[in-house]
């Protein structure tokens, strides 16, 4: 009784010479060598997966990782070399809102044309038609060609057209991106609207807060082939370790050694900091709000002692320090005497700073007395995230700070 | 109420659909055409609606130009040149020529660019791109028919009275939609791949005009060589439009049936051809 879709063995583009504009020009870059002819690149590779009725799946991955290709072929505009889909129900696609508006039309004829190439039948426009014009707020103007109108308008309206197709299976690719602050929300909200409604939604994005908060599963694409797929958190955290993995895979290491911003007493001893998340994996392009972040400190103890301390201190861009940890604040303080190489690890369960980049300020006091410190010792960045569960991400301020809202019953409110 | 049928769901007949790569190239799919025929109408609607916007004579343009060339035709051609007219009047006679051949090459102009037109279309959204093409030869019937009113007039200012072969008249008109499908088909299809293909059709309106009947009757071509003449289906149009509406012009004859096959033919394999080459569209446009 589910619906379900297979794509098949493998499905890719043929021999799509470079000199072809448009299409995939981006990732012509990104030539595979297995089985391809000269001049051609598989732009999908044996892509295969299921999603049952009622999913809402994201499809994300860098530019050029095939989720375009992968979203045209599902929705027939192109098809595939190899290899099938098998796609139960009818399917409306959000590639581009707007697509075949016609600037000489007015806005209520260009509905109904708009609705008819995204596969309405003209009832269903006609029906619709009201809650439309109302959704787009562009009602005084329904009536003048949208030559005339701003950009924002035309943007508004064929979203409202796109928002209230009602195919079994949504097909949106970065749809939400379009209008101001307040537009995007209301379009966001008609997608949460849409997926509870049960029906199947495949969704792309760049935007991973929003990725996090529509979807229960996703799907990372690397180079044309699925590189995990899965629950959304997890593939979120995929996709941001593959963006640096493949031109710095040594981004998690802040070597120590030629560090210009030393005040040392005693000597060198600051080695080496590495960053990783609380599931010991590397951070190399930042880590999400409200992930653990571990801070592995390499230093030397030149002579044996008992008493040593060390501080991190996360500076913001502009030089503001928003948070100092310090090893004095820690109950369980290393006991007995420690010489030679040494790793310290500074385990911050939940790191709620709002996104942004920090500078880390390291320093090792021995006996009391400060034996070595660097400023900008190490960087860490914080990404977006569904921190708050709303698909909003924190954009202002300093920390993230779990928080609630309510409105005081009236009665107790004293007179 | 037992707990069962809360749990029972209406399952509406769903449509299954397989993207797969290559279809049997003999499977034209003409079945989802039909399914798209409300987007079919609307097309055809917004070619109209958006002809002749912003422009001063408006849809007068449909008539003038027809106008234009019989008039100059019969000065040249009729007065000068003295060019027989199977005992017709020859604004008429010619006049009855240009309005199907109007139609031929503004429809045939309008289908074959019409893929690259609307390439930001195809590149977006599914539907069966037959329907592009075959709405941009269907939108200029209308233009056609404001042509067909003022021919109309004109049998009537000239006092001829159409005989019964008026009825096979749809029939003419029809192979003219055909012909001018058929062309469309092709040329689409070669447009997207080959630019060349816009340039070339001027030449190929301009020559194929002398080709046809238009300003000369196919009487004057030896009647050896009047069968293979039909080949040119835009030949057995002409004649069929001037037998069926002028009354006392010539009978076809069999190089009707010669053109009604090179239609066929022109029309299926386009056809085909477009077929064959849709799923490139997206690619390559």
């Amino acid at each position: 009784m589910s619906k379900r879709y297979r794509l098949g063995t493998s499905s890719s583009y043929k021999t799509l010479r470079e000199s072809l504009p448009g299409l995939l020009s981006g990732a012509v870059r990104r030539v595979r060598s297995s089985g391809t002819k000269p001049g051609s690149f598989w732009a999908l590779r044996n892509v295969s997966f299921d999603v049952q009725h009622g999913d809402v799946i994201g499809v994300i991955g860098r530019n050029g990782a095939g989720k375009s290709t992968l979203l045209k072929i599902l929705s027939r505009i192109t098809w595939p070399t190899e290899g099938r889909a098998s796609i139960h129900g009818r399917v409306g696609s959000l590639l581009e809102v707007g697509t075949g508006f016609h600037p000489e039309l007015t806005g209520r004829e260009n509905i109904y044309l708009n609705g008819a190439i995204m596969g309405m039948r003209k009832v269903e426009i006609a029906a619709k038609f009201d809650e439309i014009v109302a959704f787009s707020e562009v009602e005084k103007f329904i009536d003048t060609p949208v030559k005339h109108y701003s950009s924002g308008m035309h943007v508004r309206l064929a979203f409202a057209i796109a928002a209230h197709l009602e195919p079994e299976i949504l097909i949106v690719d970065e749809v939400l991106a379009v209008g101001d602050l307040a537009f995007q929300q209301k379009c966001l909200g008609k997608m949460s609207e849409v997926s509870r409604g049960g029906r199947t939604i495949l969704f792309v994005s760049h935007n991973m807060a929003v990725v996090e908060k529509l979807c229960e599963r996703a799907i990372v694409l690397d180079q044309g082939s699925i590189e995990y797929s899965g629950e959304t958190s997890e593939a979120i955290h995929h996709y941001l370790n593959s963006m640096l993995a493949a031109s710095n895979p040594d981004g998690h290491v802040f070597d120590l050694s030629g560090a210009t911003n030393r005040q040392s007493n005693v000597g060198k001893l600051l080695k080496r900091i590495e960053l990783y998340t609380d599931d010991d994996l590397p951070i190399l392009e930042g880590i999400r709000i409200g992930t653990g972040l571990k801070v592995k400190i390499f230093f030397d103890l030149p002579k044996p002692t008992r008493s040593f301390d060390m501080g991190l201190g996360f500076d913001s861009m502009f030089g503001q320090r928003i948070f100092t940890a310090h090893s004095l604040f820690e109950p369980a303080r290393p006991n007995g005497e420690l010489v030679g190489a040494q790793v310290f690890v500074c385990d911050i369960p939940s790191f709620t700073l709002t996104p942004g980049t920090y500078n880390m300020r390291v320093w090792l006091d021995i006996n009391h007395a400060e034996a070595d410190l660097i400023n900008q010792a190490a960087r860490v960045t914080v990404l977006e995230s569904d921190y708050y569960g709303t698909g909003k991400a924190p954009w202002n301020g300093a920390l993230v700070l779990k928080h609630n809202w309510y409105v005081e019953q009236p009665a107790k409110v004293e007179r | 109420m037992h707990s069962d049928t809360l749990l029972q769901v209406d399952l509406a007949p769903v449509a299954t659909t397989i993207v797969q790569p290559r279809k049997a190239f003999w499977d034209l799919e003409l079945g989802s055409l039909w399914e798209y025929r409300e987007l079919l109408y609307f097309l055809v609607w917004r070619d109209i609606k958006v002809k002749y916007k912003q422009t001063a004579l408006g849809v007068a343009w449909a008539v003038l130009q027809p106008l234009m060339a019989t008039l100059i035709f019969s000065i040249f051609f009729g007065r000068l040149a003295r060019i027989p007219s199977d005992g017709v009047p020859y604004p008429v006679f010619v006049y009855a020529a240009l309005v199907p051949w109007q139609f031929f090459t503004n429809a045939l102009t309008e289908s074959s660019n019409s893929l690259v037109a609307s390439q930001n279309l195809i590149k977006k959204v599914y539907f069966p791109r037959l329907v592009i093409p075959l709405g941009s030869v269907l939108a200029g019937l209308v233009d056609f028919c404001f042509a067909f009113l003022v021919l109309i007039g004109m049998l009537f200012y000239y006092g001829i009275t159409p005989t019964a072969s008026i009825l096979l008249f749809p029939v003419f008109l029809l192979l003219a939609v055909c012909t001018a499908l058929a062309g469309g088909l092709w040329l689409s299809a070669l447009n997207v791949q080959f630019r060349d293909v816009r340039y070339i059709i001027p030449f190929l309106t301009q020559f194929w005009l002398f080709a046809t009947p238009v300003v000369y009757p196919s009487s004057l071509v030896p009647a050896r060589w009047r069968v293979w003449f039909g080949l040119n289906p835009m030949a057995g149009v002409v004649d069929g439009f001037r037998y069926a509406l002028l009354g006392r012009a010539a009978k076809p004859g069999p190089m009707i049936w010669v053109s009604a096959g090179a239609v066929a033919v022109l029309l299926l394999g386009g056809l085909l051809y477009f077929r064959k080459m849709e799923s490139t569209f997206a690619d390559v446009v």
